[in-house]
């Protein structure tokens, strides 16, 4: 008997209960003893914003549970058929097999609606949690050294996560679904010499063909979940690697993580809190309606609804697709080029490489080679935050696109204002967004500095023997002033020749660079100025 | 039945000037009464809207006319032919003239991009006499006869041609949708059967004439149908979000479900006191 088992087994040994004999009938067995010691204490550190990848991770499980009820009903078929179920405005419509079976799942599986909705709602919610917990990744700079390989890992998720989405979104195939395929058909369509041929390889022939609900289904149920679990491995597992990241405050540094060791603690906040994130869901799916198929009926190439739409997450692509200009087509080489449509994919494909490799190009940028444990306050490091809050800016504005038309009805503004003036936001956008947060960054610090150094105002004035009147200022408590004072400083990298004597393009594009990045900055408080300023004080 | 016993009964305890614990409960039948009254008034004025046509006498063109010129002509000019202010409507029909002063479009409020639906402002005899009147300076549509719009016809086909003819603008739902510079076309959620038949017929705004080539009037029938049993049954789904789609439901989960979720990751991770 080890005597490195859990915590919670430790008291049961001694007074040699159950649970001590079948901990001691397991490590013999499997010597489990040394996981449980490896993992059960590693620490993690209590926030609220850590918790969003675990939401991701929940809504993911949830999905699988949901979705395997699902496949137990659902045909992947496109063969012809007439629906005979219970839902009578469809009694007698030709639809796919898929279709009929989705509807059969709807009004005629016990449970089956619930499940179907579930399903839906834990996957809006599962990448939604994941765009939040990389905007949480992004502002704190966590994804700094060594963290790198995991925010490119993470982003990977993402991408699947909105494959999935998107896969599971055309399956039923009803008139919605249809409509985006004629999208993504579309946009392959666009790609020069080769988008033809793609577009035929996967729909089997012209669209739509008969084969591509079948397709989507193998990768939705089978090689994309697949995909995701390995890389929710993989990303977990540099989790552990690493150790959790952690906010700087008195006690924490880039040796240590304060916090709770999984077990017990950590292990029953998180299994409730799993819990918790199903019980959200379920609500939601229990009180609100989601993709009414049977409102959108059969899909059909002829219609298109108004207030047709992908899920939110594939929203900014729709959205750039809406704000390219129109006449955009031209023949050349006696092949028509569709700018209007190729110029978004171009676009889109542009930011979200960006998104992927930014962390490579900021620790070019800086120069910094430092391990970091602890995060950043957005606050400290101004250049960054304000480039996030651009790139926030530029996804809203094309995810805001996707919704014109509800913009214009609801707004009882006309359509083509709302176009133009999201096309002008597009690119002024980012740029009001990347000032103002830079300046609104700056001000804080500013106003840290303020504060370490003479503490807070406390509105209270003071009449002195000789005369003069001061404002008593209260001065922050050590604590306090740490957090105030202890991040690292990022000074603009000197332009210095290299080993040859040389100063290369990069060097200069780098140095240029550089400045960008840390040029307007406020440095920490130091010890220096600290201890001067109190003497300061204590003759005011 | 059991309404109108219990009306004395509130009467009696206002008279001795308390109240009895029974008041509330007649109070809201007393308003239940009269609110049912006044819907079985107003269904049956749109059920008798159907004959009122035949009785084209002299009488009702008369005053139709009167009321016309009293009301419209300032636009449409003292014979309906049209002024620089608005369209002729010789030959519109009295169908026309049943939607648009029937759902409160005419008389219009202020130019736009389109009239906007607001209280109706003529009793349906009015109404009826100025579609008389109207419908008599030429031939053109007729106000629908009543078995087109029972909402008994085949709600699979109604669906259908609802989904090919009108849902690119109404959405498939009914919910609406936008048109271009402001345009846009309607919710059709609680539109009575005659106003969506004769908007189908006349065209309104910026609408299509759907004529009875087109769509037969079975077939308008049935779109009826589709429309009245998507309102009757509701949503199996629980609450409808608009019947807006996906723009819809990501707000939803952005703001109530990672909302709901965020908070509740506060409090989980909240130090205790």
């Amino acid at each position: 008997m080890s005597t490195a088992t859990a915590a919670p087994t430790a008291p049961a040994k001694q007074s040699g209960g159950f649970t001590g004999k079948a901990a001691n009938y397991l490590d013999e067995r499997t010597s489990i003893s040394g996981a449980v010691k490896e993992f059960g204490r590693k620490i993690f550190p209590d926030h609220w914003s850590f918790l969003l990848g675990e939401v991701a991770l929940y809504s993911f499980v949830v999905i699988l549970l949901s979705g395997t009820f699902l496949t137990f009903f659902f045909d992947a078929a496109m063969t012809h058929t007439t629906y005979e179920g219970s839902y009578a405005p469809m009694n007698g419509v030709h639809m796919s097999a898929a279709m009929a079976s989705t509807l059969d799942i709807s009004f005629d599986i016990r449970g089956g609606l619930l499940m179907r909705q579930v399903h839906h709602w834990a996957a809006l919610l599962f990448v939604a949690s994941i765009g939040l917990h990389m905007l949480r990744v992004f502002f704190t700079g966590a994804f700094r050294k060594p963290r790198e390989i995991n925010w490119v890992i993470g982003f990977v998720l993402f991408v699947l996560a909105m494959a999935e989405g998107f896969t599971g979104y055309s399956l039923p195939d009803d008139l919605l679904s249809g409509n985006g395929l004629r999208i993504i058909d579309g946009m392959i369509k666009s790609f020069p010499l080769v988008g033809t041929w793609i577009s035929f390889l996967l729909f089997g022939g012209e669209f739509p063909g008969e084969d591509i609900v079948g397709r989507l289904y193998s990768l939705h149920i089978m090689i994309l979940p697949a995909l995701v679990i390995v890389f929710i491995a993989l990303h977990l597992m540099f989790l552990i690697v690493h150790k959790h990241t952690q906010y700087p405050g008195p006690g924490r540094t880039e040796e240590n993580v304060v916090g709770f060791p999984i077990l017990p603690v950590y292990a029953a906040k998180a299994g409730g809190f799993f819990f918790i994130v199903f019980g959200v869901i379920m609500a939601c799916a229990t009180f609100f309606q989601i993709n009414p198929i049977w409102n959108y009926g059969p899909y059909d190439p002829s219609p298109v609804s108004a207030g047709t739409q992908p899920d939110w997450y594939i929203g900014f692509a729709d959205g750039m697709l809406r704000l390219a200009p129109p006449h955009l087509e031209f023949v050349w080489l006696d092949r028509t080029w569709s700018f209007g449509i190729l110029l978004p994919v171009i676009i889109l494909g542009l930011f979200i490489v960006t998104v992927l490799i930014y962390p490579f190009i900021e620790a070019w940028v800086s120069g910094d080679k430092r391990e970091h444990h602890l995060l950043d306050r957005p606050r400290n490091a101004p250049t960054r935050t304000a480039i996030g809050a651009a790139g926030v800016t530029f996804y809203a504005v094309m995810w805001a696109a996707a919704s014109s038309d509800l913009i214009a009805t609801h707004f009882r503004v006309t359509m083509e204002g709302v176009i133009h003036t999201l096309q002008a936001l597009l690119f002024l956008g980012p740029v009001i967004a990347y000032f103002v947060t830079k300046r609104i960054c700056l001000g804080l610090q500013k106003k840290d500095r303020e504060i370490a150094l003479h503490g807070y105002e406390t509105g209270r004035i003071v009449r002195l023997p000789g005369g003069e009147y001061i404002e008593v200022h209260e001065q922050v408590s050590d604590y306090e002033r740490w957090e105030l004072v202890s991040y690292k400083d990022n000074a603009p990298v000197m332009l210095r020749p290299n080993a040859q004597g040389k100063i290369t393009g990069s060097m200069r594009l780098r140095a240029a660079m550089s400045r960008w990045f840390f040029e307007d900055r406020i440095a920490p408080v130091t010890q220096n100025e600290l201890d001067q300023s109190h003497g300061d004080d204590e003759h005011h | 039945m059991s309404r109108k016993t219990s009306r004395p009964a509130a009467g009696k305890s206002r008279r001795t000037g308390r109240r009895s614990p029974a008041a509330a409960a007649a109070l809201i039948a007393v308003g239940l009464l009269f609110t049912g009254g006044a819907y079985a008034a107003v269904s049956a004025t749109t059920a008798n809207a159907q004959p009122a046509p035949a009785a084209a006498s002299q009488s009702n063109v008369e005053d139709g006319k009167k009321l016309f010129q009293a009301n419209c002509a300032t636009c449409h000019g003292l014979n309906a032919q049209g002024t620089s202010d608005g369209p002729s409507l010789i030959g519109v029909g009295a169908a026309a003239v049943d939607f648009q002063v029937g759902t409160g479009r005419m008389p219009m409020q202020g130019h736009g991009p389109q009239a906007q639906k607001k209280p109706v402002q003529f009793t349906q005899e009015q109404i009826n006499q100025l579609a008389v009147y109207v419908g008599s300076t030429a031939p053109g549509p007729s106000i629908p006869d009543a078995k087109y719009l029972d909402a008994d016809g085949d709600a699979a086909h109604g669906a259908e041609l609802f989904r090919i003819n009108c849902a690119m603008c109404h959405n498939v739902a009914g919910a609406g949708g936008a048109l271009t510079e402001g345009k846009f076309a309607p919710s059709l959620v609680g539109v009575t059967p005659a106003h969506i038949y004769e908007a189908m017929i006349t065209g309104p705004q910026n609408m299509p004439v759907f004529n009875d080539m087109n769509i037969s009037p079975e077939g308008k029938r049935d779109i009826i149908t589709a429309l009245k049993y998507q309102e009757k049954i509701g949503n199996p789904g629980g609450i409808g979000l608009g019947s807006l789609g996906p723009v819809a439901e990501g707000l939803f989960i952005w703001i109530f479900g990672l909302g709901a979720v965020v908070a509740l990751t506060v409090w989980i991770t909240a130090k205790s006191n």
